[in-house]
């Protein structure tokens, strides 16, 4: 019987690696079990320094392109090195994290190879005679499709990130160091980052926090989401907030959780002055624990939510964000 | 220069899902359908390049899905040229690569030198099309694009958000920009524009015009095996007394019963 082999796209931002990568070795190692392989693939400058980390989480191996022209996104090229990775490695599946680069990452390597790619999933099985099996949130998670792709390989699937469990690592798997040659020369590139813009507040983004705090209408204008942020500094946290205050211009769009905002899942999500429009409910209704602070209590926010208090948020906010860092504190 | 528009006709937003008795599409009465949302911005962000003179011609494309002619439709009466559909019932079940494969076909056949397409389609939020386009072609891509600086000799700098950070790109046409919202303020179609492209044209492409072999979309690589609805969530519980003690409940339970901070 052939063994599974398991590539993984590792996602390096600054050199750094986070989390959504760590999941997506960690199910990869679960996948492969003790017979098959994970390799991942490492890019840019200092990719070498990721093969001491990521063993302890299930890799095999790190195949590493040092390309300095690698250190920031290439949409062309970052592609191609996926492409020749696996096809080095003979890889049944790829994993990739399901990030804004990931996604894009695994999209064009499945064009690249000729086969197909299974976005955000959120449940993943596979097997060399069936297949992948995977489940996916649609319609922004108003509803789920299990999807397969029986035959085309390698089968890509990008993860969606805090939908799968890290486990522990294992402090005394080494991996082994693999380097692979740049599959294209710089000057191909019609494209190219040209550099990275970072807030001047280092915000968590949603789509990557395991808590996070939104709001909505209820805070009654901009100046008062002074109150949400500082919420969530208690809990340590991300700031959301929902479509109307986006489009009103309150907050920047890249805050926006539900449909055309970004489908979130974290541990806790606490919706203050946020009703509940059906396209807000569907990008946030996955997560692991719901809070609700609303006026109204017939607001449809609290019929999600695991726990409700109907309040006026200027007077709730402020006491949760100080009990909250009483109960840190003691 | 001619830019294609990539869209896609979506259930709307505010639908209820409700599954069809197959068990794994989507039960359409009484659903009505939209142009998906970022594909707006791709059409407002060609129409203002025509505009602006850096475009030529502003081609609307969309694939399969009975309907799309509506979305066509209103495309042509917010300022789209002309358009271009395919063989309505070939693409239902057809993958992203099959769908890339043949809006690849037609940028070619049209010598389109730039492809604007929504950042994804609202309802399947796949992500696929954009990137695999580009590949198809052999182009360089942008997704998500907030931001974009096109000049007429076709050298561009594009801004994207990526998780808490904005990054930049640097490039030069032909290639395929995915759109975000932040872009551009869609418009809307005039009564004017409504007349005006009941005369426009709407061509009809055939999968042979396409190049497409028939039996690739009867076995898509990727197939839907059921269609379902995520489970209720059991009801909660609404924490009473003061706003101080209610917080100070929340944070308790928050600690002890959830085990989230």
């Amino acid at each position: 019987m052939s063994k599974l082999t398991v590539l993984v796209f590792a996602e390096r931002r600054g050199g750094a690696i986070k989390r959504p990568t760590l999941e997506a070795i960690a199910t990869a190692r679960r996948l492969a079990g003790a017979s098959g392989r994970v390799e991942v693939l490492a890019l840019g400058p200092g990719a070498k320094g990721t093969v001491a980390e990521l063993g302890p989480w299930g890799a095999d191996r790190v195949l590493v392109i040092e390309d300095p022209a690698l250190e920031l996104y290439v949409p062309e090229a970052y592609p191609a090195c996926l492409a020749h990775a696996a096809e080095r490695v003979q890889a049944a599946l790829i994993l990739v994290p399901g990030t804004l680069l990931g996604r894009d990452v695994a999209a064009r390597t499945a064009a690249r190879l000729g086969t197909a790619c299974a976005t955000d999933l959120v449940e993943i099985e596979f097997s060399l005679a069936e297949g992948l099996r995977g489940r996916r949130p649609v319609y922004s998670g108003k509803a789920f499709e299990r999807v397969s792709i029986a035959q085309a390989r390698p089968a890509i699937a990008t993860l969606r990130p805090n939908a799968f469990p890290l486990g522990e690592p294992h402090a005394a798997r080494p991996a082994e160091l693999g380097e692979l040659s740049s599959p294209i020369g710089a000057d191909r590139f019609k494209v190219r980052t040209v550099r990275v813009e970072q807030p001047e507040k280092n915000d968590v983004d949603v789509a990557e926090a395991t808590i996070i705090v939104s709001g909505g209408r209820g805070l009654k204008g901009p100046e008062n989401f002074a109150l949400i942020r500082d919420l969530a500094e208690a809990l340590g946290g991300a700031v959301g907030a929902s479509r109307a205050v986006v489009d009103d211009g309150w907050i920047d769009h890249s805050h926006q959780v539900g449909q055309t905002g970004k489908v979130v899942s974290p541990d806790l999500y606490v919706a203050c002055g946020i009703s509940g429009a059906v396209q807000h409910l569907a990008g946030m209704s996955s997560s692991k624990v719901i809070v609700a602070i609303n006026k109204d209590p017939e607001a449809p926010i609290f019929k999600v939510a695991d726990y409700g208090i109907v309040g006026d948020i200027f007077e709730v906010g402020p006491a949760l964000a100080k009990a909250v860092r009483e109960i840190k504190a003691s | 220069m001619k830019v294609l528009v990539c869209i896609k006709h979506v259930p709307d937003t505010e639908t209820k899902i409700r599954v069809a008795p197959d068990g794994r599409s989507l039960d359409e009465s009484g659903v009505k359908w939209i142009l998906s949302p970022y594909d707006e911005f791709a059409l407002e962000e060609a129409i203002r390049l025509r505009e602006a003179g850096v475009a030529s011609e502003v081609i609307v494309v969309s694939l399969g899905a009975p309907g799309c002619r509506d979305s066509l439709r209103q495309a042509l009466a917010i300022g789209a040229d002309r358009a271009i559909l395919t063989d309505e019932v070939a693409f239902g079940s057809a993958d992203a690569l099959t769908r890339a494969r043949a809006l690849a076909a037609i940028a070619k056949r049209e010598s389109a030198e730039l492809a604007l397409v929504g950042k994804y389609g609202v309802g399947t939020d796949e992500w696929l099309t954009g990137p695999m386009l580009a590949e198809l072609l052999n182009w360089p891509h942008v997704s998500g694009v907030s931001k974009l600086d096109l000049a007429a000799d076709g050298q561009f700098t594009a801004r994207r958000a990526i998780e808490g950070a904005i990054e930049v790109l640097e490039g030069r046409l032909p290639a395929v920009l995915s759109c975000d919202k932040g872009l551009n303020q869609p418009r809307y179609a005039s009564l004017k524009g409504i007349m005006a492209a009941k005369k426009k044209p709407m061509d009809v492409l055939s999968l042979a015009d396409l190049g497409l072999d028939p039996s690739e979309l009867q076995s898509p690589r990727l197939v839907r095996v059921a269609l379902e609805l995520p489970s209720p969530r059991r009801s909660g519980r609404i924490l009473g007394g003061t706003a101080a003690e209610a917080a100070a409940d929340l944070a308790r339970l928050l600690r002890e019963e959830a085990k989230v901070i």
